[in-house]
């Protein structure tokens, strides 16, 4: 019920923000905060850190914009290929993963996705350094103008909202309770008769996809397919936020999502930016993060109300 | 059936780049029986027994589950034919309640583990079942406690009541006794000795007061190799059996 509330006050919240911030700042936080939810979904409940996503939100942003832009296909149908590719691509990758365990796999996960980036820098639709510029918003479902940064944000926030819908189900569900089981123990997940491959690469899949659904609309808001989404530097973006906001929470990778994009941004524009390049800014956080608060916003504060419950 | 075997192994060799930890073990366990295989410390009792969940492969040899070849079976397969283990550090999952811990062994019963858009709801069909395996091995109180929270007696009982939901045909127990009190180690014997009914164990177990009291039949290990097999008074009066353990099993023929 209190859980309830929190997330109909932070939904009131999403519907009124863009009175009174700048709607395509939103939009570009909505975006990554679903793809540190869909990486959530793989480390904080599958127990899996792959340090090779951004290839799937790369992908998934060119992917969108060339159905958008070459092929003139509706927007909802350049989000949907977009995450289907990202989907695909989680597939191959993940198979090839899941094989190896902790470490292993990310250095897997790293080197699937470094071939990626370098395929898109040469790939002739990709516009190389310059990425794909000039993608169209389009109509959604052929009525509503997206040209109206309003307008976007409100389908941004309703896809935000479904795929952390999805995510939390996911959590939730009996395949959640699997995962969970095999994050925890997985000689005994194995011992109990699952075949704890098949589970990993159900999840790997389903966050490779909503990483892509993240990736494809971001692209839509930016009008830019652009290399960087898929360089590892946004891979390592990701996992921080991630820990910043609280692994294996439900809202962490929304707050830590939020604070990363706000830091950049003020230090883009402000002359302090300029001093300290943001990328210091977010090392020195990251590492407080891991010395100071080792559960993340979102964690270190959901154990300060349980302690307070349970004392009061 | 005088000679109705669940478990037999035939010539099963494991060997480590060269070094041999078991070497031409024949197990044959009877149906029904609980067996118990012990020996001195690397005697090779975990390799034996993680040959037999197929955690390891064997070098050479073969493995048949009630007449059928499992010896290059996948462990979650050999799982689903009914053999279940546990293991010897306690096999929980930690973060789980204890309800969750017995509901994960039953939720693949449903045929739903992969349905990642159902509601969690769906997995409470499964509580009564649940509830009544924890009721089995004295747990009711701690239904809804954090598992990482219990004592350590508590969570092998736990283990053993989610090894039960699946109602195994063969139970394979590394250790049940190890490392508990006095007071434990009599809960557990007594819970193994309940469990037994209808079904097969085998168990490997240092505590020989307690092999004393539930093994049927009980296969000694020394080197790899089997040294003696026989029932308790057979085994404990084996010359060769008293060597291995350099007089430890005079302590244990006492029976505190």
């Amino acid at each position: 019920m209190y859980q309830k509330a929190l997330y109909t006050a932070l939904l009131l919240l999403g519907l009124v923000a863009p009175y009174a911030i700048y709607p395509v700042f939103l939009m570009k936080v909505l975006c990554f905060a679903l793809f540190a939810c869909a990486f959530n979904l793989l480390l904080g409940f599958a127990g899996l850190l792959s340090f090779g996503h951004a290839a799937f939100f790369g992908l998934a942003g060119y992917v969108c914009g060339h159905v958008l832009k070459v092929w003139g296909l509706p927007t909802e149908l350049g989000l949907i290929v977009g995450t289907l590719a990202a989907g695909a691509l989680g597939l191959a990758v993940g198979a090839l993963a899941i094989r190896r365990q902790g470490i292993y796999f990310a250095m897997i996960t790293l080197a699937l996705s470094q071939m990626v980036y370098f395929f898109f820098l040469q790939a002739p639709f990709t516009g190389g350094e310059n990425g794909l510029q000039g993608v169209p918003r389009g109509h959604f479902l052929g009525v509503v103008d997206l040209r109206s940064d309003l307008a976007l944000y409100y389908v941004v926030l309703a896809v935000f909202v479904a795929g952390f819908w999805l995510v939390q189900r996911t959590v939730d569900s009996p395949f959640g309770q699997v995962l969970k089981a095999i994050r925890e123990n997985e000689p005994r997940a194995i011992s109990l008769g699952y075949e704890v491959d098949r589970y990993k690469l159900v999840a790997f899949v389903l966050s490779a996809s909503l990483a892509g659904l993240a990736g494809a609309l971001k692209s839509v808001v930016l009008q830019l397919a652009s290399l960087g989404d898929a360089h590892w530097h946004m891979s390592g973006e990701v996992v921080l936020m991630t820990l910043l906001g609280g692994m294996g929470t439900i809202l962490g990778p929304v707050v830590g999502a939020a604070t990363v994009v706000t830091l950049q941004n003020y230090l883009a524009s402000s002359p302090i930016g300029s001093y300290v390049p943001a990328p210091v800014v977010l090392g020195v956080i990251f590492v407080l993060c891991v010395l100071a608060f080792r559960r993340g916003i979102v964690g270190e504060l959901a154990a300060l109300v349980r302690k307070n419950l349970n004392l009061g | 059936m005088s000679d109705d075997f669940v478990l037999e192994t035939r010539q099963l060799v494991k060997e480590f780049r060269g070094f041999v930890a078991v070497d031409h073990v024949d197990l044959k366990v009877r149906r029904g029986h609980i067996h118990a295989l012990i020996g001195p410390n690397g005697a090779g009792k975990t390799t034996v027994f993680n040959l037999l969940t197929k955690f390891l492969t064997p070098t050479r040899g073969q493995i048949h589950f009630n007449g059928a070849d499992i010896t290059y079976a996948k462990p979650a397969e050999i799982a689903r034919r009914g053999i279940v283990r546990s293991f010897q550090i306690s096999a929980v999952f930690p973060h789980l309640t204890a309800l969750e811990n017995v509901r994960v062994a039953l939720q693949r019963s449903l045929g739903t583990s992969f349905h990642f858009w159902r509601s969690g709801r769906s997995l409470e069909v499964l509580n009564a079942r649940a509830e009544a395996l924890l009721a089995d091995v004295g747990l009711s109180d701690y239904r809804d406690t954090v598992t990482v929270e219990m004592p350590y007696g508590r969570k092998r009982a736990l283990e053993i009541a989610t090894t039960l939901a699946l109602e195994p045909e063969l139970m394979l127990l590394d250790e049940p006794t190890q490392g508990m009190g006095h007071e434990d180690v009599d809960k557990v014997a007594e819970l193994i000795k309940r469990v037994s009914a209808g079904r097969t164990i085998l168990m490997v177990e240092h505590n020989l007061s307690v092999v004393s009291k539930l093994a049927d039949r009980i296969t000694v290990l020394a080197r790899g190799a089997v040294l003696a097999e026989g029932d308790y008074a057979t085994v404990s009066q084996d010359p060769k059996v008293r060597e291995a353990y350099m007089g430890k099993s005079d302590d244990a023929a006492g029976g505190h």
